[in-house]
Order: structure tokens, then sequence, then C-alpha cells
């Protein structure tokens, strides 16, 4: 089967091209070492069955991004038969550059002229055979989104021959190349021209090759015979060229583009995207705009009063609950059975208040993955099995596995929402509106919408970092995602600062949270200040990107995106994530001596134990030893957390129930059992109540801060840079940890303040002294070391 | 000829790219992006914070920061 790669500029139509091209039979894996999405379909509609990848969006070969250099070692390495270079007609220039590059390498190449339709629409013209006749190769108009042409296309890709040399099309360094070239040819590589082209470009992957260097120099040296002053000649090179080169390629495109097209739009009219981009990015509009958008997208994904119909505020609502309305009764505790199935149909969208989409699509879900954990628990408790099987079945697998599907729909709403501001080109307006304040913090404003996605769910917003181009920025981003409190966190917040309320009466716990809130905004924004002034330091990446036309986005590119999406999560969840859930189930369900305990007897089971070991190890945090005989209840829910951060509350009703604290059903919101056990154990213990209230609050911050869920552990780790997985765990424990103890000493005492600002300010001056390269870490410690023999002698 | 720098433009002002300074990555980039000598630039806006820049060059939207824009030279 031939191969066919697809290469082009980013926002040149090459992913619909691409689905166009090989509709359902596309799949998504991942390029070796990297990880950049390498996509790959199957042709069938035309003469024989051809298989295409889809390499990444570049503008260029040079080797700066990772994108560049997999496409360009893909091409070089694995010898496809041909490139099919997808080239927006819209924006030829720009986008010729490219294929000036391409045409270097020894590989046939085809030329898709993407969105002709458009050049048609605005009266432009061009002749496409003046376009072959200059590049040599074929160029075929084509529509991707309407699938114009695109069958043409196919059938002169596969007639092309197999063979074709590289050739510049620019002219000039003719004499300098050829000797280049011999080189390369003489090292046996394939592709020498481009090879070639690239050495006399000064380009790194080029100087690293053995010989190179000296290479470059002889055939510099040669041409320079003439000159008077031929040694400092052959050091210093007095031409540029990488200017000239680049500069080549666009006069070239620029000479042959004349002929070719006619009719350009009159310089200064305004077209309908300016005409967008002047209120999106207005001098006074474009914040508020902004924050518009922001909040109408996480309304629409996790509110459960649509639009605020049924008022603002508690006092506000009208609209009466399912109970009221006599179709469901209160079990208490917030479950309720419905009369009949159509309720609970109604309830899916309403019930007392209307539900936003995202919602909505959460409990359609589920409500089937509900009925069908019942259906499967029901059939084997009739069929009479142990208890022991069902508890693992029902709860461990199902539990663990639905737990974590159960998320997935208002990851995907979330998705499609950051996915059309993608596509319609806002998001890069985004990134160049607020680029002012992130660079500050030493990254791009690209960072920003994985930032404020990570509110909803650190899944979709650890993927979206690929949008960040240098390594350093991506891995400080990923890590401080999980500050960005998600949705999941939520409940411990409002539990525990509702168990706060009610048992010490202070505060507001409104207040707490939204203090929370701000308190992981500041955590992310000093951890990403402290590692790109340390471990991650490194110039803040430079800001030069396109900012693609306005259009709307395309339905069916959306779709495939989050189809590609679900196939991913689902697959997490059913491997990864499956597996550390089963054993956290299995650890909190059976004693040391193997014997299956039911929920209501963990606190004999191995993970009690083992809360019990690692209590004291939370002492300087607030929720350790101090906490008596029942504070391990923390470490574990701390542990099953670990999980989903649904459980942390589940893991407390569950406990509180089970240590007698708590007598009765047990509350999905938990806030009466987590009163009730603060109640026993301040009984039990006598501690004060601001140091309880400053111990549960660095309980709080501690699990917004400390290692996500596994769904989202797993993504970082699949997103992550080889071998940066495990050091992002250990920032995860420990910033949690210093954040906590922070918290809980500052809280119950407020003069170890006066410590905390003292070790800021040390620690502060010493990375500003070092890296203003006044103090040496390594020196210092070896006139310690000098010292210090001094003395034993 | 007067040089300029690409950053002190006001906008709706334009020119041609006489040289690009800078080294390396940064170089690359804007020479990869379309900026090489001779290219023809228009400034278009500030974004609201006053920076970075927006500004048309071979028939495109480019953005940049004003750092980067100060490493190419203009004539008018």
């Amino acid at each position: 089967m031939k191969t066919f790669a697809l290469a082009g500029n980013p926002n040149s139509g090459k992913t619909t091209l691409f689905n166009a091209l090989t509709g359902a039979t596309a799949h998504v894996g991942n390029w070796p070492g990297v990880t950049v999405d390498k996509r790959e379909g199957v042709y069938k509609k035309g003469s024989e069955p051809v298989d295409i990848i889809d390499l990444p969006g570049i503008y260029s070969l040079s080797p700066y991004t990772p994108e560049e250099v997999i496409s360009r070692n893909y091409i070089l390495d694995e010898h496809p038969d041909g490139i099919i270079n997808i080239v927006d007609a819209t924006n030829l220039e720009r986008n010729l550059y490219l294929t000036t590059q391409l045409l270097e390498m020894d590989v046939p190449v085809i030329v898709a002229l993407n969105m002709m339709d458009e050049v048609d629409k605005s009266g432009e013209k061009i002749d496409v055979s003046v376009l072959e006749k200059a590049l040599g190769v074929s160029v075929v108009p084509v529509s991707a989104l309407k699938g114009k042409g695109v069958k043409e296309l196919m059938e002169r890709a596969i007639e092309m021959p197999s063979e074709r040399k590289g050739k510049t099309v620019y002219g000039g360094f003719e004499s300098k190349l050829d000797r280049l070239k011999e080189f390369y040819e003489s090292e046996n590589f394939s592709s020498p021209l481009f090879h070639a082209v690239k050495l006399l470009e000064n380009d790194e992957l080029e100087l690293e090759r053995r010989g190179a260097l000296n290479a470059r120099e002889t055939a510099l040296a040669t041409k320079s015979v003439s000159d008077k002053n031929a040694e400092s000649a052959a050091t210093a090179d007095p031409v540029d060229y990488e200017a000239e080169i680049a500069d080549a390629r666009y006069k070239f495109i620029a000479a042959e583009l004349s002929p070719a097209r006619t009719h350009r739009r009159p310089k200064n009219a305004l077209s309908k995207s300016d005409k967008i981009d002047k209120v999106m990015t207005h001098r006074v509009w474009a914040i508020p705009i902004f924050l518009v958008i922001m909040f109408a997208i996480f309304h629409l994904t996790f509110s459960e009063n649509l639009l605020f119909l049924n008022g603002f505020t508690e006092s506000q609502a009208w609209m009466p609950t399912l109970v009221d309305l006599g179709l469901s009764t209160d079990l208490g505790g917030g479950n309720q059975e419905y009369h009949n199935f159509g309720v609970e149909i109604l309830a899916i969208f309403y019930d007392g208040a209307v539900f936003s989409p995202g919602v909505i699509l959460t409990n359609i879900l589920n409500l089937i993955l509900d009925s069908i954990s019942g259906g499967i628990v029901g059939a084997m408790e009739s069929g009479g099995a142990a208890e022991w099987a069902v508890g693992l079945v029902g709860d461990g697998i199902l539990g663990g596995i639905f737990a974590v599907l159960g998320f997935l729909p208002q990851i995907l709403v979330l998705f499609l929402f950051f996915s059309i501001l993608e596509d319609s080109g806002y998001m890069a307006r985004i990134a160049f509106v607020l680029d002012r304040i992130f660079r500050r913090f030493g990254v791009s404003g690209r960072a920003f919408m994985p930032m404020i996605m990570g509110f909803g769910c650190s899944v979709p917003a650890a993927i979206n970092t690929r949008t960040l181009a240098d390594e350093k920025e991506r891995t400080a981003t990923i890590r401080v995602i999980p500050f960005f409190s998600c949705g999941a966190k939520l409940p411990i917040l409002t539990a525990v600062a509702g168990g706060i309320v009610m048992a010490f009466g202070i505060g507001n716990a409104d207040v707490i949270t939204f203090l929370m809130y701000l308190l992981g905004i500041c955590a992310a924004i000093v951890c990403i200040l402290l590692m790109r002034n340390t471990s991650l330091k490194g110039e803040t990446p430079p800001f030069i990107m396109e900012l693609p036309a306005y259009h709307s986005p395309r339905f069916k590119n959306l779709m495939i995106h989050l189809w590609d999406k679900t196939k991913h999560f689902v697959k997490k969840a059913f491997t990864i994530i499956f597996a550390s859930t089963l054993i956290v189930w299995l650890f909190s369900h059976i004693s040391w001596d193997w014997k299956f305990l039911p929920d209501e007897e963990m606190q004999n089971s191995i993970i009690a134990s083992l809360g019990k070991l690692i209590q004291p190890l939370f002492t300087p945090l607030g929720f350790g030893s101090q906490l008596g005989q029942f504070g391990w209840v923390f470490a574990v829910a701390a542990i099953t957390g670990l999980i989903a951060k649904e459980n942390v509350i589940a893991t407390f009703t569950t406990l509180a129930i089970c240590i007698g604290a708590y007598v009765g059903e047990g509350t999905e919101e938990g806030i009466e059992e987590l009163f009730k056990l603060i109640v026993t154990i301040q009984a039990d213990t006598g501690i004060s109540s601001a140091e309880f209230t400053a111990a549960l609050i660095s309980f709080i911050a501690f699990n917004m801060t400390t290692i996500p869920c596994f769904a989202a552990c797993a993504t970082a780790k699949a997103e992550l840079p080889k071998g940066k997985f495990k050091w992002t765990v250990l920032f995860w424990l420990a910033t949690s940890y210093i954040i906590g103890t922070m918290v809980y000493t500052i809280g119950a005492w407020i003069w170890p303040l006066a410590i905390w600002v003292a070790v800021i300010a040390a620690v502060t001056t010493l990375i500003v002294l070092r890296n203003t390269g006044k103090f040496d870490v390594a020196k210092i410690f070896k006139r310690k070391n000098k010292a210090d023999k001094g003395g034993t002698k | 000829m007067e040089e300029k720098k690409l950053s002190e433009l006001l906008p709706n002002e334009e020119g041609d790219v006489v040289r690009v300074a800078g080294e390396g990555k940064l170089r690359r980039r804007l020479f990869d992006m379309g900026i090489t000598p001779g290219a023809h630039i228009v400034m278009r806006k500030k974004a609201p914070f006053g920076d970075p820049i927006e500004v048309t060059v071979r028939g495109y939207e480019l953005t940049l920061r004003k750092d980067e824009a100060a490493c190419v030279f203009l004539g008018q």
C-alpha cells in the first residue's frame, strides 16, 4: 500500500482534508518520543487504498519546534511515497514558503490548492498552470470543506512517478550548494540537497553532524579565495545565508505569484474578519467580552440553574422541586425516589431549577450507567452471589469505572466550547489580548486557556497545553493546572466549609470557598514564577503567532475532534484509572487477615491502618496526630481522593458512620457528617476551635493543590515530556504539604506568619542573587566543606 | 534612508523590512513567518495592554511582542 504524508501550514485546512480523505478510518497515535498526535487513516475511494499520514501543522522545516522536527524526520527517514502539500489559496505567499522547502527533498510532491472557492468569491483568480510551471509539480485546486477536487487530487497523487530529485526553485547559491551536496552524497544521505540548504542556513541539526561544520567552512572558503581577507572570511562569515535564503524563497514566490494571481483585494478594504476583530480586540471591550464568553461557557457546562431562570440567590428561587410537585419522595440525605420512569426522565432536565446542557448530559449518562450497574448488582444478588463479590463488582469495578466515565459529558461539553473558540480563531486573539499579563510570570498568553479550563476539569486542560510551543512553559503549565480548582473539588470546599460554619459558627461558607479558589490561583502564580526562575528556567518563549481570519467553526471537524478525545479518555478509564481504582477499593474493603469488610467496617481495613500509619505525617498540616484516635479519617479521605476528588466527601460520610460519629443514612453534601465528625473529634481531643478550623482549612488547601485524580494524572503523564512525570508528582506533594502547613500554622497561631515571611524573603533573595550571578551555590558548599575540614584538623 | 524599528510604528503606518537583528530561534522564526528583508509590513494595532502588536505581512495577520518587533528594522 502506498503511503502519502499530508503537510501544510496550521490553519490551511489540513485536518479538514485529512478527514475528507480518510473518513472514519482515522486513528490517533503518538509520535515516538514526543507527545504530538500522529493521525493515520486510509483513503479507500481511489483505484487502490492509500495510507495517509497527517503531519503536524508547520510553517517551515527549521528544527525549532517539536512539530517541525517530527515532520522533517518523518519525510527524511520514513520515505513516504509522496507528500500532499496542502496550500491555503487565500494566503499563498506564506504557505508556498513551506512548499519551497519540501521541494528540496528527494520525494514526489503534489500541491493541493485549498480554499479556491473562497478565492473565487473574493474576485481573485489564481492561474494553476502558471503555479505548476513555476513549482515543477502538479497543483490541484480543491475545497477540503466541500470535498471538491479531492478525488482528482488523489488520482494524480497515485499516478505520480515514484522518484523525484529535490530542487531549489530560487537561484544564486548553486556553487556552494553543489559543494555541500557532494559532502552529503559522500556520506550517503538521501535528500542531499535539502541537507545542503539547511547546512548553508546554519541549521542546528545539520551542524551537529560529524564533519558538517568543516564542509561548510570549506565550501564558503572556496568562494572567498578571491577575497582579499580570506582568513577572516572563513571564520566570521560575512554573508548571512539564513536571511539570504529566506529572502530568496520569498522573492521567488512573489515573482511567480504576480503572473499567477490577478485582482488583489484593495489593500485597505476591511474584510468581515477585520470588522469582527475590531470589536473582539477592542481596547476597552476586549476584556469584558472575554469575561462574558468565559462565564457563558462555564455556566452552560456546569450550572444547575440555567440562565438564572430560578433567580440569582436562594431567596429569589421560585421553581418547585420534584418533591414539592409530589412527583418524588424525599428519602433524606439528598436521595429521592422518583415515582415513575417519566419523572426520572424529567429529573434529568429539571429539579427545582432548569439544568445546563452539561449537567443534562451528565444526568443522562449517569441514569444509563446506574441502571447498568443496578441491573448487574441486582442479578448477582438474586443469583445468590457472596456479599464481597457484589461489593467488588458493584462498588469496586463498576463504581470505579463509572465514577470516571461520569466526568465525560462535562469534559466533552467544555472541550466542545473551547474547540469552537479555537476553530473560530478567537483563541488566538485571547492569547493576543492577555499575553502582556502572563508574560510577567514567564509564560505566554496562550497558557491562559489551559489554566482557566482547569476550573472545569484538569483533563481537557492538560490536553489543551499542546498549543504551547515551548516545552518548559508547557511543563510548568501542566503542573499548576490542578491548582485551578476543578468542578469535582467544589464538594470538598462546600462540605468542609459548611462543617466549619456549623461547628464553630465562624465565617461564611461562601467566603471560605471563594478565598480557597483565590489561594489556588495565588499558588499557581507563585509556583510558575518559582519554576520559571529555577528548575524550568528559560527565556519567556517568543510570541510570534499567526492570527487566523475568523470563520464559523466546522461542525464535522468538531465532532471528529470530540470523538478522538472520547476514545482516548474511555481507553484510559478502562486501563490505568480502572486498575488504580480497584486497588484502592480492595485495600479499603479487606482487612490484614484477608477478610472482606462491608462499607460499615472500613475502620478495620488495610487502608484504615495505612491511614493511621501515615496520620503523623499530617501533623504539621494540622490533621495528623493532634486529631487523636479518629484523625486517620482525614488521611484516608485524602488517599481515596486520588481516584476522584468526589471520593473525599464520600469517604467522610462512610467513615463518619463507621466510627459512630454520625447516625443515619448519610447525605450527599456531607455537611452534616462533617459537622458531627468535627464535634466528635473535638470532644475526644479537646483541640481548640481556632486550631481545628485552621486544620480543616489546611485540609481543603492540601486537597486542592495535591496530586489530582487518577484521570488527570494519566493525562498529565501523557502530555508531559518523558521523565518529567515523577518530578511533577513530587512537586504536587511538596507544594500541597507546604501550603497546608502554612495555612495551619498561620491560621492557628498567627505568629508563624513572621517565620514564613522570613523564609519566603530568604528564598526569593537567594533565587534572585543566584540568577543574577551574585551567588553561586556550588561555591558556597565548597567553601563550607573546606571550613569543616579545617575544623576537624 | 532612515531606519525605524517595527516596534516604534503607530497603527496604520507601514514600511519595508531593511534588516532583521536578533539571533537564533527568534530570528529564524521571524524569517519563517515571512518577515524577511524586502517584506512590506503594515502596523495594524496594539493589544489592549499596549503589547503585543498586530501587523499585516505577506497578506496575513501576525502578532508579535514589542521586544521581538524591536529586532525588525524598516525603511520608509
